[in-house]
């Protein structure tokens, strides 16, 4: 069978043909994953949230007006999902480090002994810095997540989260200093 | 502690980080289900949110006639009631005055 192009599968789905919205999810399935892996743990949270996002990409897919690719509109709706997610779920933050693992304070005592040779692809610093992305708010995590880790611009924060441009940079100021306060703290605990 | 140093090393180890992008099995054909399901529950939805409207409407109109032959007040006329007069009016062609002649 001819291979569709993603605009007819996509008049096709806004014309009642429900079947050829089926190829459009198991192509970006592995983007939506991948995006809700960076805010949420539990593999049955994974889920929940790109079920969402697909479910809600159907809904509104009239609105797609076909200005910019499908998968930058999709990639907004997923994000914002994942923000949502972080919304409904920050009263589970934990704002102690008393549950620590080994590796992650032996990471963090040669950090304080030398710290430019502590590796930065070190399993624990991985764990680490998941910790602390967790104690964030959910505003701060998502700006850290888009701009610092994933090193996107400003304008393209602003255009993904629906925030202004002034917003994503005051965000982006107080998320740091978030950042560091959580920091402190992690270091106020172990090391005072 | 440098606090600043270590920000930068752990922003620099999440970035090593490569995201996960394995999906279920399945996982489409999940989604399409769901997206079918919903559609036939939308529909009854749909129906029954109808019915409710109808059966609504229905029962403000039961009210409303039945405030309206509570509170109106009986006819005080001659006492003749409405099936007399429809009887009086169909017949009133046929009805002879007392004081005719007939042809």
């Amino acid at each position: 069978m001819e291979e569709r192009s993603e605009a007819e599968l996509i008049a096709a789905v806004l014309k009642g043909d429900a079947a050829s919205f089926e190829p459009l999810v198991a192509k970006y399935s592995p983007r939506v994953f991948a995006t809700a892996r960076r805010y949420a743990r539990r593999e049955s949270e994974i889920q929940d949230i790109c079920q969402e996002v697909w479910l809600k990409a159907f809904d509104k897919l009239k609105t797609f007006r076909g200005e910019a690719p499908f998968e930058h509109w999709l990639m907004r709706m997923a994000v914002r999902t994942c923000y949502d997610f972080l919304r409904g779920h920050q009263r589970n933050r934990i704002s102690s480090f008393s549950d620590i693992s080994e590796p992650e304070e032996d990471w963090l005592e040669r950090f304080v002994a030398e710290p430019g040779n502590s590796a930065e692809d070190a399993d624990a610093a991985k764990m680490l810095i998941d910790r602390v992305l967790e104690r964030l708010s959910p505003e701060a995590r998502l700006v850290i997540q888009l701009l610092e880790i994933e090193d996107r611009s400003v304008k393209e924060i602003a255009k993904l989260t629906g925030w202004s441009v002034p917003l994503v940079k005051v965000r982006a100021f107080r998320a740091r200093g978030e950042m560091r306060k959580i920091l402190a703290r992690l270091a106020k605990e172990k090391y005072l | 502690m440098n606090l600043a140093e270590l920000q930068k090393k752990l922003i620099a180890a999440a970035r090593r980080q490569p995201p996960d992008d394995r999906v279920p099995y399945a996982f489409e054909k999940r989604i399409m289900a769901l997206i079918a399901e919903r559609a036939a529950v939308s529909g009854r939805i749909l129906w029954a949110r109808g019915f409710w409207r109808a059966a609504v409407s229905c029962v403000a109109l039961a009210l409303v006639c039945g405030a309206f032959s509570f509170f109106t007040p009986a006819a005080t006329d001659s006492g003749n009631d409405l099936s007399q007069d429809f009887e009086n009016t169909l017949l009133a062609s046929a009805d002879l005055p007392d004081n005719a002649s007939p042809p």
